[in-house]
């Protein structure tokens, strides 16, 4: 089950934010700080799910602009991966250049 | 695709964002914001009419301002009005703005659910789409009570759009996770099934994921979603890459309908019906199969696309864990994995094949991997890949390998992440205790664990190799030359000193003979490392020297010169100073025979759980450990690994996972009792003693064993109407105690101290005495938890009219027990006349806001009143005579459940309570017993005779008492226990 989806981009400002879990309006920018920061920690080398509290992350990296969903454990984490591109795709198609290397 | 149109922009809004844009200042923004606002006011104020676009541009501003973090106290009248226009763009601005910023003006609300409601009426889909989608985003239990009984209806209409339903569904979804008690269940439910059946993908996608969620609380309304989904992943798994037009991507037909109808299977066993687990089979081993085949696009999202469903496949076949085929071909795919380019896929893979370890069709499987996965514990790049790959390991870790892994691991801890030492070390002292071929093995792994990663060693592991040591007499000589070994490092880890220490003063007179590690060089040794420890561990050693005095008198000089000393007489440690000054005391007090005495080797430990094991779990959360507890056991490690107990009296336990549970140690339940007819075929067998003896005809009053009446009034109605301590609460108030109480009960009929209970969260201890009639017991209740336990009750009832029979006080303890603490409570018991069911202890408290209850039945039964009897032959043979009515003797017949050991037996009957009389029965294999129970109100003798038979496998046994129930109760007791 996806518990939220970001997209953050490096400097750490949140672009857009959807949760689909009550989370606390305070508490959000708390966790989208924390989030990033342990997307940016990694490398190319590293895979695209991070075990972050009790759930998982799943992020892709376009240019500047990182895409975060939280998932819970029996989510799919190859099935959200390329949901978020499909979502980026989606979004390319409706406003075009979303990001550059799409 | 619809466009965003430019014409349809508002050029005030563009205007206004662009100004904003270009504030150089946070003043200057705020500045043009409030200018902007009082704009807007005065046009909502103004007496011109606003019409539809101007509405909708002054919300979309105020909408735009809100989002720039500023508070917005109006505008909502006008975007209510936004919400019954005719126009898209005006009511999809309302909604938004209602959406975004919810006002609880209860007038507002009642014109917003009107609106809605209207729209959810008005046919025209786009409109109804709105309405839902506001529902569904709001999503407020208010929402929930006024719409949820209408959705239902909408998403099942046959005249629904496509959209409408998919909305519909989700809507549904969305109210159900927040409030599931709104969402009535229904005859629609049957319905719904049936949209996974609908032409339109997206329907489909809606309806699984709101099925899947549904049927997770009623699993049986939703039964029939199995075959659907099965027909409808068949279809799509089969279907050619372009049948689903718009659902195809990169190629691959529906990649997440087909994942997230995988996932709903996984909800469910394996399908009953023959021809749809055919059909299903058939489906999974198709993805399996399209894995191997040449993909169709070079493009990375194709083979994304169609991994996530190869890995969602895999998951539903370890789920079913019924199809070794299917298990072994899933282990292999993940094998290819393991060392794809990919860092994802090799992540993914080496997670699934942890799930794959534990099954036993699979384990083997995957234990061929074991080169490849130690690989990645060492090449892998990644933190969370060498984790997982840790993790892999010890799942596939079994007697085959345990070496090579647990080397391994070691090797690993060297250089592995500070964030993860503590788990690996925990893991391979749990893989090494439990996979231990030789305890000098286990020994070294520790050791070497100390060395390698001492910071990282927690107490629990290093308590654990000294229960080990101390249990274990065939590896004590070895441990202490290792340590002894491990001490002579110039720089050693202070937890090697701890167990050195320890090692030392229990078992240094192992090595003594060696002239390299006589006792003085064991004391130097021991000492040249005092000075560098923390408080503790010189504690520690303080009580080793004083050991050592005992074990070794030549050293006696040198050690009360050490204690003498100033720094450790007038330490500034309270501990230290008391230490010093009372073994010094000790030493120079005590004589030879005192003093050997007081510091005997310290005596086994008592049967105990590995709390490693423990701690693993609460690192990692609950079910962690679920790779380790899977049930796999191998019977033949019973006899090394069976935990710490040496007596043979206790069942040992295979695994450090069965000792947590600490209810596997509990015999299994007694095999039936012969029916009594049974009992003759049987006598032959058992005939080589005495025949029961005829009655010469009963006259039990005279003899000693007769009931003690005393006048008191014996009437249960006199008796009841003494005002009883009222504290406790009435039996109706505890649940019904739990399914192993009754098992855990017959754990302590023979002992007196243990462990009562264990899960999870708490640990109950038991220290019981007895004597006459009157008993005292500790109750020890471990919080094994890091969180405080709250309104912590535990309460003692007396279920029927045990009242009258068994007297409890209870004191009442702390209501909060911390974290990993422990409270004890203390049970005056007095046994008022003879009972048959023991007393409830009902313990309730509330961990983590989750209120807990449990019911066990309280380790009093009536044997604990015995005194043992002693008695010559004549004596008892006359006695048994005595008691020659048919009701007063109770017989069984049953088989042993245990090793027929004598020695083992007789501790048994010992702890029973009675006294054994030798020499009584003319068959030396033959048990015989006499005891008097003790109550306030009477005393009842009982004689008994265990008549084991070696070759059958078999035990009579036979109780003789005064009183018919209480014959019958002892005998029921007693029989559990062979």
């Amino acid at each position: 089950m996806i518990k939220f989806f970001l997209m953050v981009n490096k400097q750490g400002q949140t672009r857009l934010s959807k949760y689909y879990e009550h989370v606390e309006i305070n508490k959000r920018t708390l966790l989208e700080t924390e989030v990033i920061k342990s997307c940016l920690s990694r490398s190319n080398e590293q895979c695209s799910f991070i075990e972050f509290k009790d759930f998982k992350l799943v992020y892709r990296q376009y240019a500047a602009l990182f895409i975060v969903v939280g998932v819970n454990d029996t989510e799919n984490e190859m099935a959200i991966y390329e949901f978020i591109h499909n979502f980026v795709e989606v979004l390319d198609e409706y406003f075009s250049r979303v990001v550059n290397n799409v | 695709m619809p466009a965003v149109s430019k014409g349809d922009g508002m050029r005030g809004l563009a205007v206004f964002i662009s100004d904003i844009r270009n504030c150089k200042s946070k003043e200057a923004e705020i500045k043009r914001i409030n200018k902007e606002l009082a704009n807007i006011r005065s046009k909502f104020k103004g007496d011109k009419a606003l019409d539809g676009y101007s509405k909708k541009k002054y919300v979309c501003k105020l909408l735009f301002i809100f989002l720039l973090g500023h508070d917005i106290d109006f505008g909502h009248m006008e975007a209510v009005n936004l919400l019954s226009s005719n126009k898209y763009t005006e009511k999809q601005i309302g909604y938004l703005f209602i959406s975004v910023l919810v006002n609880s003006n209860s007038e507002l609300i009642r014109l917003i659910n009107n609106a809605i409601k209207n729209d959810l009426a008005s046919r025209n889909p786009t409109f109804m789409c709105l309405a839902l989608h506001c529902i569904a985003n709001v999503g407020s239990r208010e929402m929930g009570e006024a719409f949820a009984a209408d959705i239902p209806r909408i998403l099942v209409a046959g005249d629904s759009m496509d959209s409408v339903k998919q909305s519909a569904a989700l809507c549904l979804l969305r109210l159900y996770k927040a409030s599931p008690d709104l969402v009535p269940m229904g005859e629609w439910t049957a319905r719904v099934v049936h949209l996974l059946n609908d032409q339109h993908m997206g329907v489909v996608t809606a309806a699984v994921s709101l099925i899947t969620c549904l049927c997770k609380k009623n699993p049986d309304d939703f039964k029939t979603c199995i075959s659907l989904a099965v027909s409808r992943l068949s279809r799509i798994v089969s279907s050619a890459s372009t049948d689903l037009q718009d659902y195809t991507y990169y190629f691959v037909p529906a990649p997440w309908l087909s994942v997230k109808l995988l996932r709903l299977l996984q909800c469910y066993p394996p399908p009953e019906d023959a021809a749809v687990k055919g059909r299903l089979v058939e489906c999974l081993e198709t993805v399996l199969n399209k894995a191997q085949e040449p993909p169709k696009s070079k493009k990375v999202q194709h083979s994304n696309a169609k991994n996530a469903i190869l890995f969602e496949t895999i998951s539903l076949i370890i789920h079913y864990d019924s199809e070794p085929n299917l298990l072994v071909r899933a282990c292999n795919q993940l094998g290819q994995f393991l060392q794809h380019r990919e860092t994802n896929l090799r992540y993914l893979a080496l997670e699934s094949m942890c799930t794959l370890a534990s099954s036993e069709f699979s384990h083997e499987a995957v234990k061929t991997h074991i080169d490849t996965v130690i690989n990645a514990l060492k090449t892998e790049r990644d933190v969370s890949v060498r984790q997982r790959a840790a993790d892999l390991l010890y799942a596939m870790c079994d007697r085959s390998n345990a070496k090579q892994i647990v080397s391994e691991m070691l090797r690993y801890l060297e250089t592995a992440d500070y964030a993860i030492r503590e788990e690996i070390v925990l893991k391979v002292a749990i893989l090494a205790e439990k996979y231990a071929v030789d305890y000098s093995w286990y020994v070294d792994t520790i050791l070497n664990l100390i060395r390698i990663a001492g910071d990282y060693v927690s107490e629990e592991v290093w308590y654990r190799v000294l229960q080990i040591v101390t249990n274990r007499d065939d590896v004590q000589g070895y441990a202490a030359k290792t340590v002894f070994e491990a001490l002579q490092a110039p720089a050693c880890h202070e937890n090697m000193v701890k167990v050195g220490g320890y090692i030392l003063g229990e078992f240094g007179n192992l090595i003594a003979g060696d002239p390299r590690s006589s006792p003085p060089v064991q004391f130097s040794l021991l000492h040249s490392k005092f000075h560098l420890c923390s408080v503790a561990t010189r504690a520690l050693l303080l009580s080793t020297y004083i050991k050592f005095i005992n074990l070794f008198p030549e050293t006696k000089a040198t050690i009360q010169g050490v204690l003498r000393a100033g720094s450790q007489l007038r330490n500034a440690d309270v501990e230290l100073q008391q230490r010093a000054v009372e073994y010094l005391t000790l030493s120079s007090v005590a004589s030879t025979d005192v003093l050997a005495t007081v510091l005997e080797e310290m005596p086994p430990f008592p049967e105990r759980e590995s709390s490693i094991l423990a701690k693993l779990k609460r690192k990692k959360g609950p079910g962690a450990g679920s790779a380790l507890d899977d049930g796999r056991r191998d019977p033949s490690s019973n006899d090394i690994n069976g935990g710490v107990e040496p007596t043979p009296s206790t069942v040992s336990t295979p695994s450090p996972s069965a000792d947590l549970l600490g209810l596997r140690a509990a015999p299994p339940p007694a095999a039936p009792a012969a029916p009594s007819g049974a009992g003759n075929l049987l006598v032959d067998v058992f005939s080589d003693g005495p025949a029961p003896q005829p009655s010469l005809g009963p006259t039990p009053e005279e003899a000693f064993l007769s009931e003690l009446e005393p006048p008191a009034p014996e009437s249960p109605m006199a008796l009841l109407a003494d005002p009883a301590p009222v504290a406790d609460p009435g039996p109706e108030d505890v649940g019904p105690p739990i399914p192993e109480a009754d098992e855990l009960l017959n754990k302590f009929v023979c002992k007196n101290n243990g462990v009562l209970f264990e899960n999870q969260l708490l640990q109950i201890g038991v220290k019981s005495e007895f004597r006459q009639n009157l008993g005292r017991m500790y109750l020890f209740y471990g919080n094994k938890t890091s969180v405080q336990f709250q309104n912590f009750l535990p309460t003692v009832v007396h279920p029927g009219d045990l009242q009258t029979q068994l007297a409890v006080q209870t004191k009442r303890v702390a209501a909060q027990v911390d974290g990993g603490a422990q409270v004890q409570q203390v049970l005056n018991i007095e046994c008022l006349r003879d009972f048959l069911t023991p007393p409830l202890l009902s313990v309730r408290f509330r961990y983590g806001g989750a209120p807990q209850s449990l019911t066990l039945k309280l380790p009093v039964t009536i044997n604990k009143f015995f005194q043992p009897t002693e008695m010559a032959a004549q004596d008892f043979f006359q006695r048994w005579k005595q008691l020659s009515l048919p009701q007063q003797e109770a017989q069984k017949i049953f088989k042993a459940n245990h090793p027929m050991d004598a020695e083992v037996t007789k501790a048994k009957l010992l702890g029973f309570g009675s006294a054994l009389l030798d020499n009584v029965d003319p068959n030396p294999e033959n048990f015989v017993g006499a005891g008097i129970i003790q109550t306030k109100a009477l005393q009842v003798g009982c004689l008994l005779r265990l008549e084991p038979n070696a070759q059958a496998q078999m035990y009579r046994l036979t109780l003789r008492t005064s009183k018919e129930p209480v014959s019958r109760h002892l005998c029921e007791l007693l029989a559990q226990q062979f």
